[in-house]
């Protein structure tokens, strides 16, 4: 593929390029927590999305990190409308879809798909490859000749580099690393404007992994899709994303661009969570000071007051108890939650792949 | 833990009244033999069964009988008369119940006695012999039906009849406990096997499957990587988890017995609830059904309850 | 002596579908206090082969053969009873996944207690004191009462941590961890190495880590072993992996994983194809059929572990030329090198007319020739 089909990757990209295919303000998702002998009522909510406002970009890949239990996965689940939302608007083109329903709701999951973590379970074992793609087609009524679909759908194995002539074979017959392509094959199938993957590659192998991640960069280089990444691994999602916003218990406490952010983290907890990475380099690995970080994630049924991350933070003060810090623009462009962010000396310290910032 | 009990038992009640107010509409609803005719003898004259049926109170539109029926068995826990011999029903129930109860407590004993060991030694020695042809014969104990296997086993196996080894006592000599507990258990050792040989097959296989899964459990290579004895892996480590869930589906068919083992009490003409349903039936006896109904309905929740209460203790994941 | 020393060991389980050869003839050693890595993907023979030293492996279909001596004794021909006074005592193990590696009905503390009591003859109240010991310095807070605590009551940094403390109990000479920090986030697997570090250095333990994550044993091994299809194909210090490393497989694993230094719209180059049967190896090499520098000489000759010249301890199974190695590596380093690693995997075998055009190109990567195992 040529070079002008890939985005240009400067530095300078900043959040707002472009213009937004969805606008997300607010989002709040409370599990309730009950009780009662007969009538219940509510003791309780955990927390799992608190508040959270972003926009993704039409044609970008937008990542979504954060250790397990900070919402990132309920997240995916509200901007597809799989679960709804307690409060918040999630816009899609402009249109407010946080509120669809029936027929409307149908229509836009036309262009809304998700890719799953786990190949070997989210595919129906008992259905031909051919059936598994070609399933959106029937459920919106497209491609209803038997010709017709079968011929789309082995187009779209092609896509994903699926060989055409396995249609009628089952899951079980593939790899791992070919049942992620499936998954792929089956969230393009309705040529959808955004597709949210959720950590689509931790299931798999090293080796398969690069693969499926050269695929996803591909496809959307040549299809123009908009993706929202999820994934626990910072490499793989600075190596897929254009922007990044880090959540810490429901709650986004930093975004950037890809490189700003891994360039210069400014909240302690991004910082930590890149100093915790494993870096494949033995020179690399004995030079940095390994910012580890005490104790766990508190539960988000009571989480800390004002800055969340106060109670694990080597340099949280008295504000950072009081007083919630507003996400603001940090040195460097980083949009971050924090009142004491990191500066580069801190950062290079725990940092060993701190690289300093271009011009 | 508290309040999850009182709401459960409150769901109880409820469900009892759905499951009266059930038996009630069908016996009014489907056609049965009109009870006051059952009741008036070879000749009845017009009269005497309109006397009947007032004395019955038949006279009465249904709902009428039924909210009669619920106020007695609410205010002062009176379940009826029952419409041929004009006994109470709660007595009547209260006379049945011991059969019913040594029936199902006995063969429940039987099968656990047989059916964990068999499952045990299935696992342990699985894909041998062993295995193998214990689990053909628990294929064939599943498959045969529980009045075949009692009519055979007295055919074989009974003082009166046995063609085999005449050696247990055989049909109709149930003896209360209270009288003489040695009669008692002899005349209850058949119908115990019997009723034991199904449930001990289904168990055998049940805990065979379960302690197999359990063998491939990651925490029994933690068990092994720690240097335990193979004994005791397999039964610290690998029947505490697997027992578990056994433990549900016997009290679930405990509840289910005590409401009446109907084919075995019959084949072995026991009188126990299950036989009382069943001749109350044919009669169009509604008071002795409905408190038969109600009484198999409560051992069955009563056993579900036990049983969710009795899980919480032994697995500590499971909180209410 | 070696604290370990395994030699040709070899194990292979008889199935329905033939021979699985897990472990195809393994040699390596661990001496006191030090650490090796082996790195592997899935169905390498990685994790086999370890629990084949625990003596976890032996079943009635599996075949075992080779050496392994630890401590001077030989385990493979220890009785039963022998290996299980060695389990847990002289070499524990710590697993994936901690949640399902703990019995979920035992209190964390009973769990300790009865591994102490399994090889101590000390009463119930010295091994519980052990094991609040034990829970304390692995860093459990208010330990006294958390070994009170059932394991799903702890999150996953702890119960691993509490798996940690219950193998370290009893003091042993070799802690064999397989995959300790796959299931978990990454700044709990930064606790949970450093926890490892610190009690190693403390208690003079070797440890064998076993894992996929390159990162993980570039920050802990001394050794790294890379394991493909029961094999170890490169062994050597972990500098010397990472600077200079000699087998295909090995280069494949470290250009397939994105670093957070290099540039973000490098490509990434994947290993093609996927890992192969263990039941129905290919012929030759077995990384042939996924290899992008394969010669038809390649799918006949089997390649050994041989040493590698000029490299003090460094050790690969390929049939390249070390010359050749050399410059590829150099290539592939400076991503000058023509390589067309296809991700296609449905790819049929090459005609062998391929084979031989690729002969006359020698010593410059040829496309990738993938062939399509049985699954």
């Amino acid at each position: 593929m040529s070079d002008t089909a890939t985005t240009p990757e400067t530095g300078a990209r900043q959040p707002g390029r472009g213009e937004p295919l969805m606008e997300v303000r607010d989002l709040v998702k409370h599990f309730p927590l009950t009780s009662g002998i007969i009538f219940q009522r509510k003791v309780g909510a955990v927390q799992a999305v608190d508040g959270v406002s972003f926009d993704v970009m039409r044609g970008e890949t937008l990542g979504l990190v954060g250790e397990s239990g900070c919402g990132k996965s309920t997240t995916a689940r509200l901007l597809l409308r799989l679960m709804d939302a307690t409060s918040g608007s999630i816009r899609f083109e402009g249109q407010e879809i946080s509120d669809l329903s029936g027929e409307r709701l149908k229509t836009l999951r036309q262009d809304m798909q998700m890719i799953f973590q786990d190949p070997y379970s989210s595919l129906n074992p008992r259905k031909t490859v051919g059936t598994i793609i070609g399933e959106p087609f029937a459920i919106q009524g497209m491609h209803t000749g038997e010709g017709e679909r079968k011929k789309t759908v082995q187009e779209l194995m092609d896509t994903v580099g699926l060989n055409p002539e396995h249609y009628n074979r089952y899951p079980h017959e593939f790899s791992g690393g070919q049942r992620q392509r499936i998954g792929v094959a089956r969230a393009l199938a309705l040529k959808p404007k955004l597709i949210i993957a959720d950590e689509p590659v931790s299931a798999l192998d090293v080796s398969i992994q690069a693969q499926v991640l050269n695929l996803l960069r591909q496809l959307q280089r040549d299809l123009g899709i908009t993706l929202v990444f999820i994934a626990h691994d910072l490499s793989v999602v600075r190596h897929m994303c254009d922007r990044v916003a880090v959540m810490y218990l429901g709650r986004i406490v930093e975004m950037a661009s890809s490189e700003e952010l891994y360039a210069h983290p400014r909240m302690p907890y991004t910082g930590a969570l890149m100093s915790a990475v494993p870096v494949a380099d033995p020179r690399l690995a004995a030079e940095k000071k390994r910012q580890v970080l005490a104790g766990d994630v508190p539960s988000p049924t009571n989480p800390p007051k004002a800055c969340r991350f106060h109670t694990r933070c080597w340099k949280a003060q008295e504000i950072c108890r009081t007083e919630d810090p507003p996400l603001e623009v940090k040195e460097g462009g980083n949009v971050a939650a924090c009142h004491f962010p990191l500066t580069d000396a801190e950062v290079a310290e725990r940092v060993p792949t701190f690289r300093a910032r271009k011009g | 833990m508290v309040t999850y009990i009182i709401r459960r038992l409150l769901w109880a009640i409820l469900l009892l009244f759905v499951v009266s107010f059930i038996t009630f509409v069908m016996f009014i609803l489907l056609p049965s033999a009109d009870p006051a005719v059952l009741r008036a003898g070879r000749q009845p004259t017009p009269e005497l069964i309109a006397a009947i049926r007032e004395n019955l109170g038949l006279d009465k539109p249904w709902y009428v009988q039924y909210l009669i029926y619920m106020r007695d068995l609410v205010l002062h826990f009176d379940f009826g008369y029952s419409y041929q011999n004009n006994v109470a029903v709660k007595e009547t129930i209260f006379d049945r119940l011991p059969a019913t109860v040594s029936l199902a407590v006995g063969g429940a004993v039987v099968w656990l006695l047989i059916g964990i060991p068999i499952g045990i030694i299935s696992a342990i020695k699985r894909g041998t012999i062993l295995d193998r042809a214990a689990m053909g014969f628990a294929l064939l104990a599943i498959s045969a039906p529980v009045y075949w296997v009692g009519l055979v086993s007295i055919y074989l196996f009974s003082k009166d009849l046995g063609k085999l080894a005449p050696i247990f006592q055989g049909s109709g000599q149930y003896t209360p406990f209270t009288e003489d507990p040695i009669a008692w258990a002899s005349a209850l050792i058949l119908p115990w096997l019997v009723l034991a040989t199904a449930f001990a097959a289904i168990y055998a296989r049940f805990l065979r499957a379960n302690l197999l899964d359990v063998m491939g459990e990651d925490y029994i290579r933690t068990a092994r990587a720690k240097g335990l004895g193979e004994r005791r892996v397999v039964f610290k480590h690998g029947l505490r988890s697997a027992i578990t869930p056994i433990v549900t589906i016997f009290g679930l068919d405990l509840g289910i017995l005590i409401g009446g083992a109907i084919l075995t009490e019959t084949v072995f003409n026991i009188p126990g609830i299950g036989r009382l349903a069943f001749d109350a039936i044919q009669k169009s006896d509604l008071p002795i059904v409905q408190g038969t109904v109600l009484i198999a309905a409560f051992a069955v929740i009563m056993a579900n309850l036990i049983v969710d209460i009795l899980y919480a203790f032994l697995d500590p994941r499971v909180r209410y | 002596m070696a604290l370990l020393e395994i030699d040709n060991l070899s194990v292979h389980f008889e199935t329905d579908d033939g021979i699985v050869k897990a472990v195809d003839g393994i040699s390596y050693t661990v001496d006191r206090g030090q650490t090796l890595g082996i790195v592997g993907e899935s169905g390498s023979g990685k994790s086999v082969s370890s629990l084949t030293v625990m003596g976890l492996s032996r079943s009635r279909n599996a075949r075992i053969s080779g050496s392994i001596k630890f401590d001077g004794k030989e385990l493979l021909t220890s009785s039963d009873d022998e290996l299980r006074k060695i389990r847990g005592n002289d070499i524990a193990m710590i697993f994936q996944d901690p949640l399902s590696s703990l019995h979920p009905f035992y209190k964390v503390g009973a769990q300790i207690v009865e591994a102490v009591r399994t090889h101590r003859n000390v009463s119930k109240q010295q091994a519980y004191d052990r094991a609040i010991e034990m829970l304390g310095l692995v860093g459990i807070p208010e330990p006294r009462k958390r070994a009170e605590s059932y394991p799903h009551e702890f999150s996953g940094g702890m119960r691993q941590r509490a798996m940690i403390a219950m193998a370290l109990a009893n003091d042993p000479k070799l802690l064999i961890a397989d995959e300790p920090t796959t299931a978990l986030d990454v700044t709990v697997q930064a606790q949970i190495l450093e926890l490892i570090e610190r009690l190693q250095s403390e208690f003079d333990t070797a440890v064998v880590v076993i894992t996929h994550d390159l990162g993980v044993v570039a920050e802990m091994a001394d050794e790294i072993a890379v394991m493909y299809a029961g094999r170890i194909v490169e062994h050597a210090k972990t500098d010397t992996i990472f600077a200079g490393p000699e087998h295909p497989y090995t280069w494949g694993l470290l250009s397939s994983i994105p670093k957070l230094d290099s540039p973000r719209d490098e490509e990434l180059v994947p290993i093609a194809g996927r890992p192969p049967s263990l039941i129905n190896l290919p012929g030759g090499c077995s990384f042939h059929p996924r290899c992008p520098y394969v010669k038809p000489a390649h799918m006949k000759t089997d390649p050994t572990l041989e040493p590698v010249a000029g490299s003090d301890g460094h050790k690969v199974a390929c049939l390249l030329a070390h010359e050749t190695r050399q410059k590829l590596w150099r290539e592939l380093r400076e991503g000058t090198a023509p390589v067309e690693a296809r991700a296609d995997v449905m790819q049929d075998a090459p005609p062998p007319e391929a084979i031989e055009a690729l002969e006359e190109t020698e010593g410059r990567p040829a496309p990738t020739t993938v062939e399509e195992q049985p699954s």
